[in-house]
């Protein structure tokens, strides 16, 4: 039995080293200056008005493929909210509030309002420059948890209504689905980026659909980031389980 | 010269990454991952990749080492309470 395994190993994973070995034969040089995707990636993103060629492909040419990412992420989170929630053995105990170290707290409340403008910075300008939602939304989400360093974690809650973030990340997956399916109804195609005019080249408005898909996400990576590090605080901080009910 | 970045970049990764694997504490693990996720980021950046390299400061110098670290908190946590009652 486990002699047909192995064989059954070897042979998949020589069908894969002699594809990848094709496959590798076949690629541009490394480090060149030019690559035949390149060229029409960047042909593409100008043609549409959009300074950072790889928004154009994340949320233009390749829109598609940010929608099974973004739905990844949001199955994810799903998934964690569901596991670390709060189950019939467990209860809230609020923790004790304790000092924190000044330097600590200086440093932290200084660098949150610069955190969170630069990741508010990075999710506006995704189309601009390098970033976009993706990146900005982790930076803005992780940004306000440093008042959980800096204050302590009651202070974070306040900040921080769940269900406003909840909503928040449906919502902003449903914007997304929204305007592609606005191209199918305009009569073009899902996730076409037909329907706005182009604006002018690298200004905040160019690009057509793209700063707007670039927002949505952004919005959706931001709410998914607190609301999954909220269940994991949660469960770091606050849920105990019941004294004498624990596995065994 | 940017041939000679790479070369140090990547040096800097492969050390930092097997400094990681070495760690046997998983708190301290996180604090060694965050830093290889900043040099992965350097590594990325080198390689003309700004963009990903955003996203690998975010997530893996920021997002991933903060997450094991809640769960490291919990479980040790949950060990600690384990033993008072009993």
């Amino acid at each position: 039995m486990s002699r047909l395994r192995l064989w059954l190993l070897a042979v998949g994973g020589a069908g894969l080293a002699a594809l990848l070995a094709a496959a590798c034969l076949e690629l541009p040089g490394f480090g060149g200056s030019r690559h035949p995707y390149g060229d029409r990636a960047v042909h593409a993103s100008l043609s549409r008005h959009t300074a950072n060629t790889i928004a154009s492909v994340n949320f233009d040419q390749r829109a598609y493929d940010t929608l099974g990412e973004m739905s990844i992420l949001f199955a994810a989170v799903l998934g964690c909210v569901v596991l670390l929630r709060e189950a019939r053995d467990e209860h809230r105990a609020r923790p004790e509030p304790t000092d924190v170290a000044r330097p600590v707290r200086r440093y932290a409340l200084l660098v949150l309002p610069v955190a969170l403008v630069t990741g508010l910075y990075v999710i506006a300008h995704g189309q601009l420059s390098p970033g976009g939602g993706f990146q900005g939304g982790v930076v803005a989400a992780t940004a306000l948890h440093l008042l959980y360093l800096g204050a302590d974690y009651h202070a974070l809650e306040r900040v921080r209504p769940l269900g406003v973030y909840e909503t928040t990340d449906a919502l902003a997956v449903s914007s997304y689905l929204a305007l592609g399916a606005a191209g199918v109804l305009a009569g073009t195609a899902f996730l076409a980026n037909t329907l706005l005019p182009y604006g002018t080249f690298n200004t905040l408005s160019s690009g057509g659909a793209v700063p707007l898909l670039n927002a949505a996400v952004g919005m959706e990576v931001a709410s998914a980031v607190v609301v999954l590090l909220a269940h994991f605080l949660d469960q770091a901080v606050e849920i105990e389980e019941e004294p004498g009910r624990g596995t065994p | 010269m940017s041939d000679a970045l790479t070369v140090v970049v990547l040096l800097l990764v492969a050390g930092s990454a097997t400094a990681t694997v070495a760690q046997r504490d998983p708190a301290r693990q996180a604090l060694v991952l965050s830093f290889l996720g900043v040099l992965l980021a350097a590594l990325f950046t080198v390689f003309q990749a700004p963009d990903v390299g955003l996203s690998q400061l975010a997530v893996g110098s920021v997002l991933t080492p903060l997450l094991i670290m809640l769960s490291v908190r919990k479980v040790r946590r949950r060990a600690r309470s384990e033993e008072g009652t009993e």
